[in-house]
């Protein structure tokens, strides 16, 4: 064997980890039905928790490729990494206590999990479009499995239905996009395709086939991260699909989305300037300005979108669909800070948006609703759900001292320092429109008044998950130093020797 | 004489037939012909390119990757399409109406 091959599995072991612990939990699923409930459960938690840990010593590799140039292996990629299996891992601790999943099968939910996850890992180190493409549908097809997974509820399946045609469209046309760009440069790796495009080689008469291809691809990208005017199943898929699902969709497949969006343009289709830390598109194509319109389209629509939603999970989609607009923010300025606000907002988003969805869940195990009107009284039945819901909601809104303020603060400075004041303006704006909807359930939640004051009463595992996205919530600031290192040091990506 | 551009017409042309079956036809199964539509058109420009052009063998093998997992893709569409027919007893997509808002 190649002993190339053999260097690069030893940088391979999150991936590796995921793999076997998900072989053991299919088969540990099958050969002990009497106990598989509690040792699948443990086996996936162990899984998630070594990958986490053989992710961490890889910080200190030197940026480089793996296998070829298949993967990357940079900062960012490590960074995703954690990230992911991070998320992962807190669905994986909400899904027993849910109600709506029940207890039937979930070994074959932790699978399914697993092999998402693993999918998602590759997505966002993917260098070639070969590896780009395969792990996406793989994150897509399990996706679509666990979204159905409620067999019998009519809701869920349709959910299903339409993720599926929504996702296999979009990746065709984002596979039709990467067999132009292959055609056009004759390669399939990224960092080839720069090369050749920065060299002329292709370019010339070619611009309008390029603009074709890079739209196709955006398609793609822009179904992974709920971006309009690829987000109509969005909102229907996320009140349909068992919550914690939703709540695993809404950060996961997005935050791999965006990382694979700005490895793609970033390393494929811009040309580095090292010392100011900023990037310039290819002068044959200017996607700049594609990104700066879905970017604006995005957050505009689904902030008016989610201003009359009566659904709590949908309100939340839309909510979600207009953080996706706020993140392009950072894609669109084009420079290592503007990445480095990207991760700052994705890691203030996972928490915030986890914590939102998980609230959600405890008050659906215990009310069976999702309708906002049954969130009246809420502050009478469950004090503890009803504060954490506003916590969460005022972080969302971005109201500082919370952690979702410092995730605009950056993502609109990076906007002002690229000259691009009016575009953090919009944004700015856009804020504003926001704060009507989270403050609604707010209202609802405290001052509306309901005649049914049963309490809910929380078990103690979902008490601890709350507090456990809570804390960081509130609390990020304290470490706000720890953060911004940790983010400067990873936002490097790899772009070739 | 066949040359490059004959093949990417046709592939153009199938990807936009796909397309319009896509956005047209409101059976599930239909659709999903028009997904596979819109692959092949995919398939037929990795290959011709890999002919025609100096890219190698490259799109050769992306060309049957992607034919694995239009399968693996289609395996799970009709699974689902099947249960939304238990349910519903249609596959009209027009009849998939209880999440709206």
């Amino acid at each position: 064997m190649n002993p190339q091959i053999l260097l690069d599995l030893k940088k391979f072991y999150p991936e590796l980890a995921l793999s076997v612990a998900l072989l053991c939990v299919v088969i540990g699923d099958l050969a002990f039905p009497r106990f598989h409930k509690k040792t699948t459960f443990l086996i996936a938690a162990l899984g998630l928790a070594l990958a986490f840990l053989a992710s961490l010593p890889l910080f200190q590799e030197p940026s480089g490729t793996l296998f070829f140039g298949v993967l990357a292996l940079d900062p960012a990629a490590v960074f995703f990494k954690c990230f992911l299996i991070l998320t992962s891992f807190l669905i994986l601790l909400a899904t027993p206590g849910s109600v709506e999943l029940g207890q039937r099968r979930l070994g074959e939910f932790y699978s399914l999990l697993l092999g998402v996850t693993l999918g998602l890992l590759l997505l966002a180190a993917s260098e070639d479009m070969l590896m780009l493409y395969l792990s996406l549908e793989m994150v897509s097809i399990g996706s679509y499995i666990m979204v159905g997974y409620l067999k019998n509820d009519r809701q869920s399946n349709e959910a299903a239905l339409k993720y599926l045609l929504f996702g296999a469209v979009s990746s065709g046309c984002m596979l039709y996009g990467f067999t132009l760009f292959y055609g056009l440069t004759g390669t399939t790796k990224l960092m080839g395709m720069r090369e050749v495009l920065a060299s002329g080689g292709a370019a010339g008469d070619n611009a309008v086939m390029l603009l074709i291809a890079s739209t196709a691809v955006l398609a793609g990208f822009g179904f992974k991260t709920a971006a309009v005017p690829f987000h109509f199943w969005c909102p229907d898929v996320y009140t349909g699909a068992p919550t914690p699902v939703t709540a695993f969709l809404s950060v996961a497949p997005k935050a791999a989305g965006f990382a694979i969006l700005v490895r793609f343009f970033f390393t494929g289709l811009a040309l580095p300037s090292a010392h100011t830390g900023s990037w310039t598109p290819l002068s044959s194509i200017d996607w700049r300005l594609l990104i700066l319109v879905l970017s604006i389209l995005t957050m505009t629509l689904g902030n008016i979108a989610a201003l009359r939603q009566e659904n709590m999970k949908r309100l939340l989609a839309y909510s979600s669909i207009a953080h996706a607009g706020y993140i392009l923010m950072g894609v669109v300025v084009l420079t290592s800070q503007g990445i480095q606000s990207i991760l700052i907002y994705l890691i203030t988003y996972l928490f915030m948006n986890l914590g939102a969805f998980l609230v959600v869940i405890e008050i659906y195990n215990r009310t069976g609703s999702f309708d906002l009107k049954d969130y009246r009284g809420l502050y009478r039945r469950s004090p503890f759900l009803s504060i954490s819901m506003t916590i969460f909601m005022l972080s969302l809104m971005g109201i500082p001292p919370l952690a979702g303020f410092f995730g605009k603060l950056y993502v609109f400075g990076a906007a002002v320092n690229a000259n691009l004041a009016w575009f953090a303006v919009v944004g700015a704006l856009n804020s504003v429109i926001a704060v009507y909807y989270y403050a609604r359930v707010i209202k609802t939640m405290i001052i509306e008044a309901q005649e049914d004051m049963t309490r809910i009463a929380t078990p103690w595992a979902g008490l601890i998950l709350v507090w456990f996205m809570l804390l960081p919530t509130v609390g990020l600031m304290l470490f706000w130093s720890q953060i911004q290192q940790l983010t400067l040091a990873s936002m490097k990506l790899f772009l070739g020797n | 004489m066949i040359g490059l551009s004959h093949f990417l017409i046709i592939s153009a042309a199938l990807f936009c037939l796909g397309l319009l079956a896509v956005f047209t036809r409101k059976n599930a199964v239909n659709v999903l012909m028009g997904v596979e539509l819109i692959l092949n058109s995919a398939n037929l420009n990795l290959i011709a390119f890999s002919k025609y052009s100096a890219a190698k063998i490259d799109g050769q093998v992306f060309a049957a990757f992607v034919i694995v997992v239009a399968a693996a893709e289609v395996a799970v569409a009709l699974a689902i399409i099947l249960t939304m027919y238990r349910i519903i007893k249609s596959v009209n997509l027009d009849r998939a109406d209880t999440l709206k808002g």
